[in-house]
């Protein structure tokens, strides 16, 4: 092994290098900083960076530590203490953290090591990272393409092998989307799993912060770190937490798998649709029993979805003042002025876009037909699941109807846009858990793009997808694959 | 549910404390146009028997016990401000 190759590792085999002390965790830290001058100027994954701390923090970790010595890439919504926090936004321009959120302060405990902020849509707010103020982040498998979102700085920093893991948040779909368009594994914790302290919040009952990584073995010791009851956060579950690699091993005798039949929509790509065929085929090959399943109201979950967020949104958005942080507009003429041209310069489209929606479906006469009638409508889509998981311990489908698109294509169409959480938003609403795990590739223009597997499990078990998911992956070899970037460097 | 022509981004705009140039006026009155006729389809779910859910999980009023704790300094609290002066936020003038 080479300093050139150490980068490729996943965590599992990077804490195997640790506890046998063949690398340091300084080391560690220098070959990535390398890594990353190599390759971050094409994909853009990255919005600041601090070898400095991470570089102290490696001079005194303990690698026997669960996560000992390993540097994990923290999106830009969560706070890490003294680092910028700026959701890619310009309100949060210069912003610096004051305390760890308690994600950052578990995995420390740990012994992980944060040292760079990724990319992300402003606010979390986008499914391609496009919506970020900052930059453009590319998909390492086509850097024509984007990386998903809104987690898209850290699936692309770990798919381009920038990083051994990372930290995403999904509200809607944010960490599984862009985990299976740049072929990562992506995992959403069960709603209040994992703390939101110190997150900036979205949309605060969807919300939830979850690892993206290169293995599923590697996803569920970050769970082990990460997740847990938080005192400070009010919705957080007061529940035990398993060891997440502990069930990993196990086969899939007696595992009964839900296919529902309205996951099977008109506009799913042909090949996304024939990659979650095989693995469905495959399961089945491995001892899982496949079972029909009915979500009947699967086809409202994208309009309650975008509902609820944006009242939500637009409700958690109100704190960006110009008083206490943030942007602030010059030379305003009164107190309205401030914040309406604080908030016009400081936010960007979509953003902008989502608190008028939010600020409409909670306004005087809007609210019963379109927040409460929404809200009433998330109740059937938690019915429609807690019913499906009476006969099966996961169900199955594609990630995302599609591979990942071009830049720039869907920018001018929101709807399109929203469109693309089709399979992950149920999730959000009803508080479950989900799992997005490689599965095949797309041919497009001589390009391979990565397709991703959603493997959905009731609250809080997450032990469950894991186990289905590291079954599925230790018999396939599609997280092997590496992105022509990454390739392209390690031959050089 | 309401006519999505109700929709007035200006209104809307004022209530949400957000200004917008005409041009992005005209541009969100147009998108979510369409975001709001696609959320007509919920019009068809019969929801009278259903209570709201606020959140897919059953938790309220989580208390805890009222006790002083160490939190920001008045210096950390500040340390983001746009504007400050003697440990104190400074803001646009409100009171003539």
């Amino acid at each position: 092994m080479t300093g050139k190759d150490l980068p490729a590792l996943n965590i599992a085999d990077l804490q195997s290098l640790l506890r046998r002390r063949e690398v340091s965790p300084r080391e560690v830290i220098d070959v990535l900083r390398a890594r990353i001058q190599d390759v971050d100027g094409e994909i853009d994954a990255y919005l600041s960076l601090d070898f400095e701390a991470a570089a102290k923090e490696a001079e005194k970790a303990n690698v026997d530590l669960p996560l000992g010595g390993v540097p994990i890439a923290i999106k830009d919504i969560i706070s890490v203490a003294g680092e910028p926090c700026t959701c890619a936004s310009k309100i949060l321009h210069g912003y610096r953290a004051p305390y760890d959120a308690t994600v950052i302060r578990k995995l420390r405990a740990a012994g992980a090591i944060p040292f760079g902020k990724t990319n992300m849509d402003e606010f979390a707010m986008g499914s391609s990272t496009e919506n970020s103020a900052m930059k453009l982040t590319r998909n390492p498998w086509d850097l024509s393409r984007v990386p998903g979102g809104s987690s898209g700085g850290s699936a692309a920093a770990v798919a381009a092998d920038e990083a051994f893991g990372g930290l995403g948040t999904d509200t809607g779909g944010s960490i599984r989307q862009p985990a299976a368009l740049s072929g990562v594994v992506g995992l959403k914790p069960t709603y209040g799993r994992v703390s939101r302290f110190g997150v900036v919040a979205f949309a605060s009952s969807l919300d939830q912060v979850g690892p993206l990584t290169k293995t599923v073995r590697d996803s569920a010791l970050i769970m082990n770190a990460i997740a847990g009851h938080d005192p400070q956060e009010t919705t957080s579950l007061n529940e035990p937490v398993p060891d997440y690699t502990a069930g990993l091993g196990r086969d899939l005798r007696g595992v009964r798998l839900g296919l529902a039949k309205e996951y099977m929509i008109e506009g799913t790509n042909p090949q996304v649709k024939a990659a979650i065929d095989a693995a469905v085929k495959h399961l089945n090959s491995l001892g899982a029993e496949i079972v029909d399943v009915s979500l009947p109201h699967t086809d409202y979950a994208t309009a309650v979805y975008y509902i609820l967020a944006t009242a939500e949104a637009s409700a958690n958005l109100a704190r960006f003042d110009g008083v206490r942080y943030g942007y602030r507009a010059e030379n305003p003429k009164d107190l309205l002025d401030h914040y309406g041209r604080t908030r016009e310069e400081g936010f960007g489209p979509e953003v902008k876009r989502r608190i008028i929606l939010g600020t409409y479906v909670l306004s005087s006469g809007y609210y019963d037909a379109y927040y409460l009638r929404a809200q009433k409508v998330r109740e059937l889509i938690r019915q429609d699941f807690a019913k499906a998981f009476e006969k099966v311990d996961a169900l199955i489908s594609p990630t995302s109807p599609t591979p990942a698109f071009k830049l720039g294509e869907r920018s001018a169409d929101p709807l399109q846009m929203y469109l693309a959480d089709i399979f992950t938003s149920p999730a959000n609403l009803a508080g479950i858990c989900g799992i997005s795990v490689p599965c095949g590739f797309a041919e497009v223009d001589g390009l391979r793009l990565p397709i991703g597997l959603q493997l959905l499990g009731k609250a809080l078990d997450e032990a469950r997808i894991l186990q289905i998911a590291h079954a599925y992956e230790k018999s396939t070899d599609w997280h092997k694959a590496r992105p022509p970037i990454a390739a392209a460097i390690h031959k050089a | 549910m309401p006519k999505t022509a109700d929709l007035d981004v200006a209104y809307v705009a004022r209530l949400a404390r957000l200004d917008l140039t005409n041009v992005e006026t005209e541009l969100f009155q147009r998108q979510l146009g369409d975001v709001l006729r696609y959320a007509e389809k919920l019009r068809e779910v019969d929801v009278s028997h259903l209570e709201a859910a606020a959140h897919a999980v059953p938790i309220f009023n989580v208390f805890r016990e009222d006790e002083p704790r160490d939190w920001l300094t008045a210096e950390q609290a500040l340390s983001n401000a746009p504007r400050q002066a003697n440990g104190l936020f400074i803001v646009t003038k409100v009171v003539e």
